[in-house]
């Protein structure tokens, strides 16, 4: 068993819209993988739609970047669209 | 003729085999093989109790006189359950559980499919909720009969002798009794020996594409389970199963 890949497993959630990441399994592949998040994190209820991803298949960024990726956003408070008022009727924003 | 003691014998059928072989698959809480198959068993042990408690509960109010899902479960002798022999057999080795887990699962849905339209509106009930739980099951020991059966030789050779040595616990699923055969005429259950066609078909499939060679169709098949004659194996489960509430009668959380 410590020779199966690891899987990121992400699920979305009765009233969520997007898939969230929920943690991580073993799983020699996909139809596996698949299964073993249904037992593993959707056993109490979490989830309507699941998503498993080889975790050797995402790029991620360098957390030495960090400063570089990052911080040159933060002084830019007027990216932020918080200067507006937002009508009740719109959802998800 | 249909009687409150042939209900009672056949809901116990359905409770029965869901409890044992819930504890069979509790015993083996925290030695699977991955943490993910741990999880699995346990889960599926939980389905099963769940079953367990629906099918005892209204055997008890059928009974009428006064034991309840608990006195079912943990107050009877080993000759006082219905199981199924095959479910009470032990978990020698995971080819093992997970070939018991699949004969079983195969019939299962099979049999909830049929009580579904039971014109007993209470066993329909149950069965239907039963059902979506035990789609998954199967869903889930057919893949595993396929991958290690179609694995590595050590893996084939293990599956391939858990297919031959629980095999004779299978004919059970399709010899009818008295309680049987009064049950479907009532239009309460189904005829038991109707499910084997579908039953060897789905299994033929599945070791087609797992390279397990079928074992023989007219093999000498155990029997007895239902009728509350069991192998060795069942005493030894009950007595951990029970010790418990037995020491501490009502004991609670």
């Amino acid at each position: 068993m410590n020779d199966w890949p690891l899987w990121e497993v992400f699920i979305r959630s009765q009233h969520g819209l997007a898939h969230r990441h929920v943690g991580s399994l073993h799983a020699p592949d996909a139809g596996m993988a698949m299964n073993n998040a249904r037992d593993v994190y959707t056993r109490r209820n979490e989830g309507t739609s699941i998503w498993v991803v080889r975790s050797s298949e995402i790029v991620a960024s360098n957390p030495g970047d960090k400063d570089a990726l990052f911080d040159p956003a933060s002084s830019k408070v007027y990216r932020h669209p918080t200067f507006y008022p937002m009508p009740e009727e719109v959802k998800h924003i | 003729m249909l009687t409150p003691s042939i209900q009672f014998a056949y809901l116990t059928r359905f409770g029965d085999t869901a409890l044992i072989l819930s504890q069979r698959l509790a015993e083996m809480c925290g030695k699977g093989p991955a943490l993910e198959e741990d999880m699995a068993l346990a889960n599926t042990a939980l389905d099963l109790l769940g079953q367990a408690r629906l099918w005892l509960t209204y055997a008890g109010e059928i009974e009428a006189a006064g034991r309840d899902e608990d006195a079912l479960a943990y107050l009877r002798g080993d000759r006082e359950f219905h199981n199924l022999l095959l479910v009470e057999q032990p978990s020698s080795s995971y080819a093992h559980v997970l070939m018991r887990q699949f004969y079983f699962d195969v019939w299962h849905n099979l049999a909830l499919a049929r009580l579904e339209s039971s014109t007993d509106p209470r066993i329909a009930e149950i069965a239907a909720k039963s059902r979506k739980e035990t789609a998954y099951h199967l869903r889930r020991s057919s893949d595993l009969i396929v991958r290690l059966g179609d694995g590595t030789a050590e893996s084939r050779a293990r599956m391939a002798s858990a297919a031959d040595s629980l095999w004779p616990y299978t004919g059970e699923f399709f010899t009818a009794d008295f309680v049987d055969s009064t049950m479907a005429e009532a239009g309460m259950a189904f005829d038991p020996h109707a499910l084997r066609d579908d039953w060897l078909r789905f299994v033929r499939q599945v070791f087609e594409a797992a390279t397990l060679h079928m074992p023989p169709l007219d093999a000498w098949m155990h029997k007895g389970g239902k009728q509350g004659l069991h192998t060795e194996h069942l005493s030894y489960l009950l007595a951990e199963m029970q010790v418990l509430h037995r020491e501490h009668p009502g004991a609670a959380w």
